[in-house]
């Protein structure tokens, strides 16, 4: 198992912190350009779940492959997650966790299908990380990228101690 | 998978009053520095919103509270949960208005004034306008344009604080600028 990169986005869809750890395959555009990407996907998904949801607010889990008959919709209806959207999606390779506070901060984390999902972790980053070493550091200006070398320190090591992270032996 | 979060979930009491007088050392600074009560008034409002747009994120870091779906939601969020994580206080949410985007909050004490009397030249000042900041600002995160203000205030001799609170809009998010 392992964690291949991390997205955190800003409401305005300015990428605030990125930050890879085995990704063996880049996406040949510019990373400005890749950003744009990713927040333009995770925009649509959001408008088109909240579209296409047959009940209210119930969060949805999509599952979308990189061949037809991986194409899979899992609607789960716990009312734990209620209002919670969009929640998760993999293809046949990899799998993208999300996650949306209310303020609009969206956390995105790639991993492999083996990792169960990552909600806890991703929320935990949030409000450890992001919020202790980010927030609360008067210096740090919000809505622009992330210049503090604590927090990618204390990330890294956050990611690294994951159950997940190590990657399996090949 | 469910890794326990190391912060503990009871946040780090801390004398109230050293809050309270350094709030005041705040408030006369500002009434030496400017020359009338509402540009203090404006400053007050402006770094309490500076606060409130930080302050939004640590409370539902802690609280795990969710979007609010009305108005009322909210405004039981701000009095149950907010006012007594960060004030110690509970104000009670009463004077609906018809169409429910307005109501006040009724603080029975302000800890912010404990120490205070308010001194005849200063007529026009909202001592506590920080919190108008404070929560315009921490909603304005949360896709709510609110209009805040003090419409009662003990320290002017009313008999309750109550501060009123007024749904403007919902800020729409945008679509993220140069995506084709």
């Amino acid at each position: 198992m392992t964690v291949h990169n991390f997205y955190i986005f800003d409401r305005n869809g300015s990428c605030l912190h990125y930050s890879e750890w085995n990704r063996k395959k880049q996406a040949g555009i510019s990373k400005d350009e890749e950003f744009k990407l990713m927040y333009g996907m995770l925009f649509s998904i959001r408008s088109f779940i909240s579209k296409m949801s047959p009940l209210d607010m119930y969060p949805v889990c999509v599952c979308v492959g990189e061949r037809e008959r991986e194409c899979v919709c899992v609607f789960s209806l716990t009312k734990l997650f209620r209002k919670d959207g969009f929640l998760a999606f993999q293809t046949s390779r990899y799998k993208l966790h999300y996650y949306e506070t209310p303020t609009g901060i969206k956390l995105v984390m790639n991993t492999d299908l083996g990792v169960p999902n990552c909600r806890d972790t991703l929320q935990q980053i949030y409000s450890t990380l992001y919020v202790e070493y980010i927030v609360k550091n008067p210096l740090c200006v919000l809505g622009e990228s992330l210049q503090s070398d604590l927090f990618n320190t204390k990330l890294d090591s956050f990611i690294r101690a994951l159950p997940f992270f190590s990657v399996r032996a090949a | 998978m469910s890794r326990q979060s190391n912060r503990p979930t009871d946040s780090k009491k801390m004398n109230s009053e050293l809050f309270t007088l350094t709030y005041g050392a705040l408030v006369t600074q500002l009434c030496k520095d400017y020359e009338n009560d509402e540009e203090v008034n404006k400053q007050l409002d402006k770094m309490g919103y500076n606060i409130g747009v930080r302050l939004i994120e640590d409370f539902l870091a802690r609280s795990s509270v969710g979007r609010c779906h009305d108005f009322r939601e909210t405004a039981d969020v701000i009095a149950k949960v907010a006012f007594k994580m960060y004030l110690g206080i509970t104000p009670s949410v009463t004077n609906w208005s018809p169409a429910g985007d307005e109501f006040s909050l009724i603080l029975e004490s302000n800890p912010l004034v404990d120490f205070v009397e308010l001194p005849d030249n200063h007529n026009n000042l909202v001592y506590s306008n920080l919190l108008c900041g404070v929560l315009r600002g921490a909603l304005e995160m949360v896709q709510m344009a609110v209009d805040v203000r003090f419409a009662q205030d003990t320290l002017r001799g009313d008999n309750v604080t109550e501060i009123r609170m007024k749904f403007i809009k919902r800020i729409e998010e945008n679509m993220p600028a140069g995506d084709e």
